[in-house]
Protein backbone atom coordinates (compact mmCIF):
# COMPACT_ATOMS: atom_id res chain seq x y z
CA UNK A 1 0.00 0.00 0.00
CA UNK A 2 2.46 2.19 0.93
CA UNK A 3 4.67 1.52 -2.02
CA UNK A 4 2.00 1.78 -4.41
CA UNK A 5 0.84 5.49 -3.13
CA UNK A 6 4.06 6.49 -3.21
CA UNK A 7 4.73 5.10 -6.77
CA UNK A 8 1.70 7.61 -7.39
CA UNK A 9 3.04 10.03 -5.70
CA UNK A 10 6.35 10.34 -7.58
CA UNK A 11 3.97 9.94 -11.03
CA UNK A 12 2.24 12.76 -9.91
CA UNK A 13 5.16 14.99 -9.13
CA UNK A 14 6.17 14.96 -12.70
CA UNK A 15 9.38 17.11 -13.58
CA UNK A 16 7.15 19.34 -15.03
CA UNK A 17 4.56 19.59 -12.87
CA UNK A 18 7.36 20.55 -10.18
CA UNK A 19 8.64 22.77 -12.63
CA UNK A 20 5.08 24.70 -13.04
CA UNK A 21 4.82 24.31 -8.89
CA UNK A 22 8.50 26.40 -8.85
CA UNK A 23 7.14 28.95 -11.20
CA UNK A 24 3.66 29.50 -9.04
CA UNK A 25 6.29 30.28 -6.01
CA UNK A 26 8.74 32.12 -7.65
CA UNK A 27 6.00 34.70 -9.31
CA UNK A 28 3.97 35.09 -6.59
CA UNK A 29 5.93 38.04 -4.60
CA UNK A 30 5.99 39.92 -7.65
CA UNK A 31 2.19 39.03 -8.35
CA UNK A 32 1.14 39.50 -5.42
CA UNK A 33 3.16 43.19 -5.12
CA UNK A 34 1.68 44.19 -8.68
CA UNK A 35 -2.01 43.44 -7.67
CA UNK A 36 -1.54 44.90 -4.44
CA UNK A 37 0.38 48.14 -5.12
CA UNK A 38 -0.58 48.27 -8.12
CA UNK A 39 -4.14 47.68 -9.61
CA UNK A 40 -5.53 47.46 -6.11
CA UNK A 41 -4.90 51.16 -5.96
CA UNK A 42 -5.70 51.94 -9.77
CA UNK A 43 -9.34 50.67 -9.20
CA UNK A 44 -9.72 52.09 -5.78
CA UNK A 45 -8.32 55.71 -7.23
CA UNK A 46 -11.13 55.71 -9.87
CA UNK A 47 -13.93 54.95 -6.75
CA UNK A 48 -12.43 57.58 -4.63
CA UNK A 49 -12.93 60.38 -7.89
CA UNK A 50 -16.74 59.16 -7.43
CA UNK A 51 -16.54 60.66 -3.84
CA UNK A 52 -16.58 63.54 -2.03
CA UNK A 53 -13.70 62.98 0.83
CA UNK A 54 -12.00 65.08 3.37
CA UNK A 55 -10.05 63.57 5.58
CA UNK A 56 -9.84 66.37 8.27
CA UNK A 57 -13.88 66.99 8.09
CA UNK A 58 -13.24 63.17 8.32
CA UNK A 59 -16.78 62.83 5.45
CA UNK A 60 -16.69 60.27 3.14
CA UNK A 61 -19.89 60.41 0.26
CA UNK A 62 -20.67 59.01 -3.02
CA UNK A 63 -21.23 62.01 -5.29
CA UNK A 64 -21.05 60.25 -8.82
CA UNK A 65 -19.39 62.58 -11.70
CA UNK A 66 -19.13 65.24 -9.25
CA UNK A 67 -15.43 65.56 -8.98
CA UNK A 68 -15.47 65.30 -12.75
CA UNK A 69 -17.81 68.41 -13.54
CA UNK A 70 -15.48 70.10 -10.66
CA UNK A 71 -12.40 69.48 -13.03
CA UNK A 72 -14.22 70.60 -16.09
CA UNK A 73 -14.80 73.76 -13.87
CA UNK A 74 -11.85 74.21 -12.38
CA UNK A 75 -10.39 77.97 -13.46
CA UNK A 76 -6.98 75.87 -12.30
CA UNK A 77 -6.94 73.15 -14.76
CA UNK A 78 -5.88 74.91 -18.01
CA UNK A 79 -3.45 76.63 -16.84
CA UNK A 80 -2.32 73.27 -15.12
CA UNK A 81 -2.11 71.34 -18.35
CA UNK A 82 -0.73 74.29 -20.38
CA UNK A 83 2.12 74.01 -17.87
CA UNK A 84 2.48 70.25 -17.75
CA UNK A 85 2.73 70.53 -21.08
CA UNK A 86 4.78 73.30 -21.54
CA UNK A 87 7.32 71.61 -19.29
CA UNK A 88 6.67 67.89 -21.04
CA UNK A 89 7.72 69.56 -24.41
CA UNK A 90 10.62 71.50 -23.47
CA UNK A 91 12.28 69.23 -21.61
CA UNK A 92 12.15 66.61 -24.58
CA UNK A 93 12.71 68.92 -27.10
CA UNK A 94 15.91 70.20 -24.89
CA UNK A 95 17.01 67.39 -24.13
CA UNK A 96 16.87 64.72 -26.98
CA UNK A 97 18.53 67.75 -28.86
CA UNK A 98 21.32 68.36 -26.21
CA UNK A 99 21.51 64.65 -25.94
CA UNK A 100 22.18 64.36 -29.57
CA UNK A 101 25.17 67.09 -29.65
CA UNK A 102 26.86 65.10 -26.75
CA UNK A 103 26.50 61.38 -28.46
CA UNK A 104 28.00 62.95 -31.84
CA UNK A 105 30.28 64.85 -30.24
CA UNK A 106 31.21 62.09 -28.44
CA UNK A 107 31.48 59.43 -31.13
CA UNK A 108 34.49 61.38 -32.70
CA UNK A 109 37.62 60.22 -32.61
CA UNK A 110 39.12 61.92 -29.82
CA UNK A 111 41.02 60.83 -27.52
CA UNK A 112 39.23 61.26 -23.33
CA UNK A 113 35.96 61.29 -24.70
CA UNK A 114 35.66 58.50 -21.69
CA UNK A 115 36.28 61.40 -19.03
CA UNK A 116 34.01 63.39 -20.34
CA UNK A 117 31.67 61.17 -21.03
CA UNK A 118 32.03 60.31 -17.06
CA UNK A 119 31.64 63.98 -16.38
CA UNK A 120 28.52 64.94 -18.83
CA UNK A 121 26.93 61.71 -16.72
CA UNK A 122 27.83 62.60 -13.41
CA UNK A 123 24.27 64.52 -12.87
CA UNK A 124 22.42 61.49 -13.14
CA UNK A 125 23.93 60.20 -10.22
CA UNK A 126 23.98 62.85 -7.86
CA UNK A 127 21.14 62.94 -5.45
CA UNK A 128 17.95 64.69 -6.78
CA UNK A 129 17.20 66.91 -4.29
CA UNK A 130 20.86 67.94 -3.46
CA UNK A 131 20.81 68.69 -7.59
CA UNK A 132 17.73 70.71 -7.47
CA UNK A 133 18.92 72.81 -3.84
CA UNK A 134 22.23 73.83 -5.51
CA UNK A 135 20.59 75.21 -8.72
CA UNK A 136 17.64 76.72 -6.49
CA UNK A 137 21.11 78.48 -4.98
CA UNK A 138 22.49 79.53 -8.15
CA UNK A 139 19.20 80.88 -9.43
CA UNK A 140 18.81 83.07 -6.34
CA UNK A 141 17.93 87.01 -7.06
CA UNK A 142 21.18 87.46 -6.16
CA UNK A 143 22.64 83.93 -6.17
CA UNK A 144 25.67 82.62 -8.29
CA UNK A 145 24.52 82.84 -11.87
CA UNK A 146 23.23 86.23 -11.51
CA UNK A 147 26.39 87.18 -9.91
CA UNK A 148 28.07 85.93 -13.39
CA UNK A 149 26.26 87.81 -15.53
CA UNK A 150 27.19 91.01 -13.11
CA UNK A 151 30.46 90.67 -13.74
CA UNK A 152 30.04 90.78 -17.73
CA UNK A 153 27.23 94.19 -17.36
CA UNK A 154 24.16 91.77 -17.60
CA UNK A 155 21.62 92.03 -15.50
CA UNK A 156 19.76 88.67 -14.75
CA UNK A 157 16.66 88.58 -13.98
CA UNK A 158 15.24 87.32 -10.59
CA UNK A 159 15.16 83.52 -12.57
CA UNK A 160 12.52 81.17 -10.11
CA UNK A 161 10.51 84.34 -8.84
CA UNK A 162 9.45 85.87 -12.21
CA UNK A 163 6.53 84.42 -14.65
CA UNK A 164 8.62 84.89 -17.79
CA UNK A 165 11.28 82.74 -16.47
CA UNK A 166 10.59 79.80 -14.00
CA UNK A 167 9.52 77.32 -16.19
CA UNK A 168 12.31 77.55 -18.41
CA UNK A 169 14.44 77.47 -15.22
CA UNK A 170 13.15 74.50 -14.23
CA UNK A 171 13.29 72.39 -17.63
CA UNK A 172 16.92 73.38 -17.64
CA UNK A 173 17.54 71.97 -14.57
CA UNK A 174 16.29 69.10 -15.25
CA UNK A 175 17.44 68.92 -18.68
CA UNK A 176 20.93 68.67 -17.13
CA UNK A 177 19.92 66.21 -14.76
CA UNK A 178 19.07 63.51 -17.02
CA UNK A 179 20.70 64.19 -20.49
CA UNK A 180 23.27 62.01 -19.72
CA UNK A 181 21.22 58.86 -20.24
CA UNK A 182 19.81 60.03 -23.24
CA UNK A 183 22.87 60.71 -24.65
CA UNK A 184 24.44 57.18 -23.59
CA UNK A 185 21.82 56.08 -25.48
CA UNK A 186 22.24 57.96 -28.48
CA UNK A 187 25.90 57.03 -28.37
CA UNK A 188 25.26 53.53 -28.52
CA UNK A 189 22.82 54.08 -31.54
CA UNK A 190 25.38 55.98 -33.53
CA UNK A 191 27.78 52.87 -32.56
CA UNK A 192 25.97 50.94 -34.74
CA UNK A 193 25.37 52.90 -37.63
CA UNK A 194 27.75 51.00 -40.37
CA UNK A 195 30.89 52.80 -41.33
CA UNK A 196 30.32 51.67 -44.53
CA UNK A 197 27.11 53.55 -44.94
CA UNK A 198 28.86 56.83 -44.33
CA UNK A 199 31.70 55.77 -46.80
CA UNK A 200 29.39 55.31 -49.17
CA UNK A 201 27.37 58.40 -48.64
CA UNK A 202 30.81 60.35 -48.86
CA UNK A 203 31.91 58.98 -51.93
CA UNK A 204 28.90 59.68 -53.92
CA UNK A 205 29.59 63.43 -52.63
CA UNK A 206 26.98 63.51 -49.74
CA UNK A 207 28.37 66.36 -47.24
CA UNK A 208 28.72 65.67 -43.44
CA UNK A 209 24.93 67.16 -42.69
CA UNK A 210 23.65 65.33 -45.40
CA UNK A 211 25.08 62.14 -44.35
CA UNK A 212 23.72 62.83 -40.76
CA UNK A 213 20.21 64.04 -42.15
CA UNK A 214 19.99 61.13 -44.91
CA UNK A 215 21.51 58.00 -43.02
CA UNK A 216 22.33 58.65 -39.34
CA UNK A 217 19.02 59.97 -38.10
CA UNK A 218 17.04 57.69 -39.57
CA UNK A 219 19.13 54.52 -38.59
CA UNK A 220 18.58 55.69 -35.14
CA UNK A 221 15.41 56.89 -35.04
CA UNK A 222 13.78 54.06 -33.45
CA UNK A 223 16.14 55.45 -30.21
CA UNK A 224 14.96 58.76 -30.50
CA UNK A 225 11.13 57.51 -30.49
CA UNK A 226 12.32 55.26 -27.28
CA UNK A 227 14.04 58.10 -25.49
CA UNK A 228 11.48 60.63 -26.09
CA UNK A 229 8.77 58.86 -24.59
CA UNK A 230 10.59 57.37 -21.78
CA UNK A 231 11.63 61.31 -21.37
CA UNK A 232 7.79 62.58 -21.77
CA UNK A 233 6.45 59.76 -19.48
CA UNK A 234 9.27 60.60 -16.60
CA UNK A 235 8.49 64.24 -16.99
CA UNK A 236 4.84 63.81 -16.25
CA UNK A 237 6.25 62.91 -13.04
CA UNK A 238 8.06 66.32 -12.06
CA UNK A 239 7.25 66.87 -8.21
CA UNK A 240 10.61 67.52 -6.31
CA UNK A 241 12.03 69.80 -8.57
CA UNK A 242 8.56 71.90 -8.37
CA UNK A 243 8.33 71.94 -4.56
CA UNK A 244 11.82 72.74 -4.20
CA UNK A 245 12.18 75.53 -7.10
CA UNK A 246 9.17 77.29 -7.41
CA UNK A 247 6.20 75.51 -5.01
CA UNK A 248 4.15 75.64 -8.48
CA UNK A 249 4.83 79.69 -8.15
CA UNK A 250 4.65 82.24 -9.59
CA UNK A 251 1.09 82.53 -9.67
CA UNK A 252 0.60 78.79 -11.06
CA UNK A 253 2.94 79.18 -14.01
CA UNK A 254 4.76 76.00 -12.81
CA UNK A 255 1.92 74.02 -11.10
CA UNK A 256 2.21 70.73 -13.18
CA UNK A 257 -0.23 68.21 -12.58
CA UNK A 258 0.85 66.00 -10.18
CA UNK A 259 1.94 69.24 -7.80
CA UNK A 260 -1.34 70.05 -8.38
CA UNK A 261 -2.67 66.75 -7.29
CA UNK A 262 -0.35 66.82 -4.37
CA UNK A 263 -1.81 70.37 -3.04
CA UNK A 264 -5.37 69.27 -3.61
CA UNK A 265 -4.82 65.79 -2.44
CA UNK A 266 -2.60 66.30 0.63
CA UNK A 267 -2.58 70.06 1.58
CA UNK A 268 -6.43 71.14 0.72
CA UNK A 269 -6.76 67.73 2.21
CA UNK A 270 -9.60 67.40 -0.98
CA UNK A 271 -8.64 63.30 -1.35
CA UNK A 272 -11.78 62.59 -3.88
CA UNK A 273 -10.78 65.93 -6.18
CA UNK A 274 -6.89 64.26 -5.78
CA UNK A 275 -8.35 60.69 -6.73
CA UNK A 276 -9.72 62.46 -9.93
CA UNK A 277 -6.88 64.28 -10.71
CA UNK A 278 -4.79 61.04 -10.43
CA UNK A 279 -7.91 59.61 -13.19
CA UNK A 280 -6.77 62.48 -15.77
CA UNK A 281 -2.75 61.86 -15.02
CA UNK A 282 -3.26 58.26 -15.84
CA UNK A 283 -5.51 59.41 -18.96
CA UNK A 284 -2.69 61.20 -20.17
CA UNK A 285 -0.31 58.19 -19.65
CA UNK A 286 -2.38 56.06 -21.01
CA UNK A 287 -3.00 58.36 -24.39
CA UNK A 288 0.58 58.90 -24.70
CA UNK A 289 1.82 54.84 -24.76
CA UNK A 290 -0.97 54.36 -27.61
CA UNK A 291 -0.06 57.20 -29.47
CA UNK A 292 3.86 55.11 -28.45
CA UNK A 293 2.65 52.27 -30.29
CA UNK A 294 0.71 54.16 -33.22
CA UNK A 295 4.06 55.90 -34.17
CA UNK A 296 6.10 53.03 -33.75
CA UNK A 297 4.09 51.14 -36.50
CA UNK A 298 4.35 54.06 -38.69
CA UNK A 299 7.27 56.23 -38.24
CA UNK A 300 10.16 54.26 -37.20
CA UNK A 301 12.93 53.40 -39.68
CA UNK A 302 13.01 49.47 -39.87
CA UNK A 303 12.78 48.31 -36.05
CA UNK A 304 15.05 45.21 -35.80
CA UNK B 1 41.18 64.47 -38.29
CA UNK B 2 43.46 67.95 -38.63
CA UNK B 3 44.71 69.83 -35.14
CA UNK B 4 42.29 72.63 -35.37
CA UNK B 5 39.49 70.48 -35.89
CA UNK B 6 40.75 68.62 -32.63
CA UNK B 7 40.91 71.66 -30.45
CA UNK B 8 37.73 72.63 -31.71
CA UNK B 9 35.72 70.10 -30.53
CA UNK B 10 38.29 70.08 -26.99
CA UNK B 11 36.86 73.55 -26.64
CA UNK B 12 32.86 72.82 -27.23
CA UNK B 13 33.34 69.97 -25.23
CA UNK B 14 34.56 71.64 -22.01
CA UNK B 15 32.51 74.77 -22.19
CA UNK B 16 29.15 72.34 -22.47
CA UNK B 17 30.46 70.51 -19.34
CA UNK B 18 30.39 73.83 -17.52
CA UNK B 19 26.45 73.35 -16.73
CA UNK B 20 27.06 69.87 -15.94
CA UNK B 21 29.79 69.77 -13.44
CA UNK B 22 30.17 73.24 -12.19
CA UNK B 23 26.51 73.19 -9.57
CA UNK B 24 28.39 69.92 -7.99
CA UNK B 25 31.68 72.11 -7.56
CA UNK B 26 29.31 74.85 -6.05
CA UNK B 27 27.75 72.82 -3.93
CA UNK B 28 30.43 71.60 -2.82
CA UNK B 29 32.85 74.48 -2.18
CA UNK B 30 29.98 76.78 -1.17
CA UNK B 31 29.24 74.47 1.67
CA UNK B 32 32.40 75.52 3.24
CA UNK B 33 31.58 79.28 2.83
CA UNK B 34 30.58 81.35 6.32
CA UNK B 35 26.96 82.61 5.95
CA UNK B 36 28.32 86.61 5.10
CA UNK B 37 30.12 85.24 2.21
CA UNK B 38 27.62 82.63 0.44
CA UNK B 39 26.71 84.40 -2.22
CA UNK B 40 30.05 85.65 -3.49
CA UNK B 41 31.06 84.77 -6.79
CA UNK B 42 34.14 83.58 -5.97
CA UNK B 43 35.13 79.99 -6.77
CA UNK B 44 36.37 78.92 -3.26
CA UNK B 45 35.86 80.34 0.05
CA UNK B 46 38.49 82.53 1.20
CA UNK B 47 38.47 80.68 4.17
CA UNK B 48 37.27 77.36 4.76
CA UNK B 49 34.60 76.64 7.32
CA UNK B 50 33.87 73.88 8.31
CA UNK B 51 30.95 75.00 11.09
CA UNK B 52 27.78 74.77 8.44
CA UNK B 53 29.07 71.09 8.28
CA UNK B 54 28.98 70.99 12.07
CA UNK B 55 25.47 72.89 11.99
CA UNK B 56 23.95 70.20 9.77
CA UNK B 57 24.36 67.78 12.94
CA UNK B 58 22.84 69.99 15.37
CA UNK B 59 20.00 71.51 13.59
CA UNK B 60 18.35 68.16 12.83
CA UNK B 61 19.21 64.52 13.30
CA UNK B 62 20.99 64.57 10.71
CA UNK B 63 22.86 60.72 11.47
CA UNK B 64 19.18 59.32 11.83
CA UNK B 65 18.22 60.68 8.90
CA UNK B 66 20.98 59.36 7.12
CA UNK B 67 20.90 55.98 8.49
CA UNK B 68 16.73 56.10 7.77
CA UNK B 69 17.83 56.34 3.87
CA UNK B 70 20.57 54.20 3.75
CA UNK B 71 18.78 51.19 5.49
CA UNK B 72 15.27 51.56 3.26
CA UNK B 73 17.44 52.05 0.26
CA UNK B 74 19.39 49.02 1.50
CA UNK B 75 16.85 47.07 2.03
CA UNK B 76 14.22 47.96 -1.27
CA UNK B 77 17.39 47.08 -3.11
CA UNK B 78 18.23 43.40 -1.70
CA UNK B 79 14.25 42.98 -1.73
CA UNK B 80 13.90 43.87 -5.38
CA UNK B 81 16.90 42.05 -6.39
CA UNK B 82 14.91 38.46 -4.59
CA UNK B 83 11.35 39.41 -5.92
CA UNK B 84 12.17 40.49 -9.28
CA UNK B 85 15.07 37.89 -10.30
CA UNK B 86 12.64 34.59 -9.14
CA UNK B 87 9.87 36.07 -11.37
CA UNK B 88 11.81 37.28 -13.96
CA UNK B 89 13.47 33.83 -13.71
CA UNK B 90 10.11 31.87 -13.71
CA UNK B 91 8.74 33.85 -16.22
CA UNK B 92 11.95 33.40 -18.71
CA UNK B 93 12.94 29.72 -18.43
CA UNK B 94 9.79 27.97 -17.60
CA UNK B 95 6.77 26.80 -19.31
CA UNK B 96 3.20 27.42 -16.89
CA UNK B 97 0.05 27.56 -17.43
CA UNK B 98 -1.09 31.12 -17.67
CA UNK B 99 2.36 32.38 -18.20
CA UNK B 100 1.54 34.86 -20.90
CA UNK B 101 -1.52 36.68 -18.96
CA UNK B 102 0.13 36.90 -15.94
CA UNK B 103 3.31 38.44 -17.30
CA UNK B 104 1.23 40.60 -19.57
CA UNK B 105 -0.85 41.83 -16.05
CA UNK B 106 2.38 42.26 -14.38
CA UNK B 107 3.58 44.56 -17.13
CA UNK B 108 0.48 46.61 -17.25
CA UNK B 109 1.52 47.74 -14.22
CA UNK B 110 4.72 49.71 -16.12
CA UNK B 111 2.08 52.03 -17.41
CA UNK B 112 1.04 53.50 -13.76
CA UNK B 113 3.18 55.41 -12.44
CA UNK B 114 3.47 55.88 -8.48
CA UNK B 115 1.52 59.21 -8.60
CA UNK B 116 -1.35 57.62 -9.70
CA UNK B 117 -1.69 55.76 -6.73
CA UNK B 118 -0.58 57.61 -4.13
CA UNK B 119 -4.30 58.68 -3.26
CA UNK B 120 -5.23 55.44 -2.45
CA UNK B 121 -2.26 54.19 -1.10
CA UNK B 122 -1.92 56.90 1.08
CA UNK B 123 -5.32 55.43 2.80
CA UNK B 124 -4.62 51.93 2.95
CA UNK B 125 -1.27 52.33 4.82
CA UNK B 126 -3.71 54.90 7.03
CA UNK B 127 -5.89 52.22 7.71
CA UNK B 128 -3.71 50.17 8.21
CA UNK B 129 -1.50 52.46 10.93
CA UNK B 130 1.60 52.31 8.81
CA UNK B 131 1.88 56.37 8.13
CA UNK B 132 4.42 58.11 9.68
CA UNK B 133 6.46 55.06 9.47
CA UNK B 134 8.90 53.32 6.76
CA UNK B 135 6.61 50.73 5.44
CA UNK B 136 5.35 52.51 2.82
CA UNK B 137 8.79 53.77 1.81
CA UNK B 138 9.65 49.86 1.90
CA UNK B 139 6.88 48.41 0.55
CA UNK B 140 5.66 50.20 -2.35
CA UNK B 141 8.74 50.39 -4.38
CA UNK B 142 10.13 46.93 -3.26
CA UNK B 143 6.57 45.37 -4.94
CA UNK B 144 5.34 48.15 -6.66
CA UNK B 145 5.83 49.80 -9.81
CA UNK B 146 9.89 50.32 -9.44
CA UNK B 147 9.81 46.63 -8.68
CA UNK B 148 7.52 45.41 -11.88
CA UNK B 149 10.30 47.21 -14.51
CA UNK B 150 13.03 45.04 -12.42
CA UNK B 151 11.23 42.19 -13.25
CA UNK B 152 10.73 42.99 -16.43
CA UNK B 153 14.72 43.67 -17.09
CA UNK B 154 15.31 40.51 -15.25
CA UNK B 155 13.11 38.03 -17.27
CA UNK B 156 14.68 40.03 -20.64
CA UNK B 157 18.20 39.11 -19.15
CA UNK B 158 17.19 35.53 -18.25
CA UNK B 159 15.58 34.34 -22.11
CA UNK B 160 18.83 35.28 -23.61
CA UNK B 161 20.51 32.26 -20.89
CA UNK B 162 21.39 29.02 -23.22
CA UNK B 163 18.90 26.43 -22.73
CA UNK B 164 21.66 23.76 -22.78
CA UNK B 165 23.46 24.82 -19.28
CA UNK B 166 20.18 24.28 -17.33
CA UNK B 167 19.58 20.70 -19.48
CA UNK B 168 23.47 19.78 -17.95
CA UNK B 169 22.13 20.43 -14.69
CA UNK B 170 19.25 18.90 -14.55
CA UNK B 171 21.20 15.68 -15.59
CA UNK B 172 23.39 15.97 -12.80
CA UNK B 173 20.06 15.91 -10.92
CA UNK B 174 19.62 19.37 -10.11
CA UNK B 175 16.07 20.41 -9.41
CA UNK B 176 14.46 23.90 -10.70
CA UNK B 177 15.17 26.20 -7.40
CA UNK B 178 18.60 24.61 -7.55
CA UNK B 179 19.33 25.49 -10.72
CA UNK B 180 18.39 28.91 -10.18
CA UNK B 181 20.51 29.78 -7.27
CA UNK B 182 23.07 27.59 -8.96
CA UNK B 183 22.91 28.39 -12.52
CA UNK B 184 21.17 31.09 -13.58
CA UNK B 185 21.32 33.74 -10.85
CA UNK B 186 25.40 33.96 -10.87
CA UNK B 187 25.11 34.22 -14.60
CA UNK B 188 22.77 37.43 -14.57
CA UNK B 189 25.06 39.14 -12.23
CA UNK B 190 25.56 42.18 -15.00
CA UNK B 191 21.43 42.32 -15.17
CA UNK B 192 21.23 42.25 -11.04
CA UNK B 193 23.94 45.11 -10.89
CA UNK B 194 22.09 47.19 -12.70
CA UNK B 195 19.14 46.42 -11.03
CA UNK B 196 20.44 47.12 -7.98
CA UNK B 197 22.56 50.44 -9.14
CA UNK B 198 18.73 51.41 -10.21
CA UNK B 199 16.98 50.57 -7.39
CA UNK B 200 19.41 51.97 -5.26
CA UNK B 201 18.77 55.22 -6.70
CA UNK B 202 15.36 55.52 -7.26
CA UNK B 203 15.21 54.95 -3.13
CA UNK B 204 17.59 57.15 -2.35
CA UNK B 205 15.80 59.98 -4.63
CA UNK B 206 12.60 59.08 -3.53
CA UNK B 207 10.61 62.57 -2.91
CA UNK B 208 7.21 62.47 -3.07
CA UNK B 209 6.18 59.37 -0.47
CA UNK B 210 8.20 60.40 2.07
CA UNK B 211 6.82 64.28 1.84
CA UNK B 212 3.07 62.27 1.74
CA UNK B 213 3.61 59.64 4.68
CA UNK B 214 6.16 60.93 6.97
CA UNK B 215 5.76 63.60 9.38
CA UNK B 216 8.35 62.47 12.53
CA UNK B 217 12.19 64.64 11.98
CA UNK B 218 13.14 61.28 13.28
CA UNK B 219 11.73 59.70 10.44
CA UNK B 220 12.85 61.57 7.50
CA UNK B 221 14.95 60.65 4.83
CA UNK B 222 17.40 62.69 3.63
CA UNK B 223 15.73 64.44 0.35
CA UNK B 224 13.11 65.33 2.95
CA UNK B 225 15.70 66.26 5.73
CA UNK B 226 17.34 68.46 3.08
CA UNK B 227 14.93 70.80 2.59
CA UNK B 228 14.51 71.87 6.61
CA UNK B 229 17.40 73.47 6.98
CA UNK B 230 15.74 77.40 7.95
CA UNK B 231 16.56 79.87 10.08
CA UNK B 232 13.77 81.16 12.59
CA UNK B 233 12.50 82.51 9.53
CA UNK B 234 12.13 80.35 6.94
CA UNK B 235 14.56 81.55 5.51
CA UNK B 236 17.10 79.27 4.04
CA UNK B 237 20.68 78.75 5.77
CA UNK B 238 21.99 78.03 2.36
CA UNK B 239 25.60 76.88 3.34
CA UNK B 240 23.91 74.13 6.02
CA UNK B 241 21.89 72.91 3.33
CA UNK B 242 24.64 72.63 0.96
CA UNK B 243 26.79 70.91 3.40
CA UNK B 244 23.90 68.20 3.61
CA UNK B 245 24.02 68.52 0.22
CA UNK B 246 27.16 67.60 -0.04
CA UNK B 247 26.80 64.58 2.18
CA UNK B 248 23.78 63.22 0.26
CA UNK B 249 25.58 63.28 -3.14
CA UNK B 250 29.11 62.66 -2.37
CA UNK B 251 29.07 59.30 -1.63
CA UNK B 252 27.00 58.09 -4.54
CA UNK B 253 29.50 59.99 -6.67
CA UNK B 254 32.67 58.69 -5.41
CA UNK B 255 30.61 54.95 -6.18
CA UNK B 256 30.07 56.12 -9.32
CA UNK B 257 33.34 57.25 -10.46
CA UNK B 258 34.95 54.46 -9.69
CA UNK B 259 32.26 51.95 -11.08
CA UNK B 260 31.30 54.40 -13.80
CA UNK B 261 31.29 51.93 -16.80
CA UNK B 262 28.54 49.68 -14.73
CA UNK B 263 26.63 52.50 -13.84
CA UNK B 264 26.13 54.13 -17.27
CA UNK B 265 25.76 51.08 -18.43
CA UNK B 266 23.62 49.70 -16.20
CA UNK B 267 21.34 52.78 -15.86
CA UNK B 268 21.60 53.17 -19.78
CA UNK B 269 20.14 49.82 -20.35
CA UNK B 270 17.56 49.72 -17.21
CA UNK B 271 16.41 53.30 -18.92
CA UNK B 272 16.12 51.56 -21.97
CA UNK B 273 13.80 48.62 -21.01
CA UNK B 274 11.29 51.08 -18.90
Amino acid sequence: MTVGSSLTRRRYWTTRRRDQLTAYVFITPALLGALAFVFLPLVLVVWYSLHEWNVLADTFNFVGAENYRKLADDPNVPAVLRATAFFSIGLVVLNLALALLLAVLLNQKLRGTTVFRVLFFSPVVVSLLAWTIVWGFLLQDNGGLNGMLDAVGIDGPNWLRSGGTAMVSVVIVQVFKNVGLNMVLFLAALQGVPVSLHEAARTDGAGPWRVFRSITLPLISPTILLTSIITVVGSLQVFAQISVLTQGGPGNSTTVLVYYLYQQAFQFHAFGYGATLSVLLFGIVLALTVLQWQMRKRWVFHEQ
Amino acid sequence: MSNKTKLFLYGVLLVLCIPFVFPTWWMITSSFKPNSEIFSPSLLPSSWSFEPWRQVFTMQPFAQQYWNSAYIAVVVTVGTLVVASMAGYAFARIRFRGQNFLFLLVLTGLLIPSEVTIVPLFRIFNSLGLVDTHWPLILVPMLGPPSVLATFIMRQFFITLPGELEEAARMDGLGRPAIFRRIALPLARPALGAVAIFTFLHSWNLYLEPVVYISSQTKYTLPQALTQFTDAYQGQLWNVQLSAASMTAIPVLIVFVIAQRQFIEGLAHTGLKG
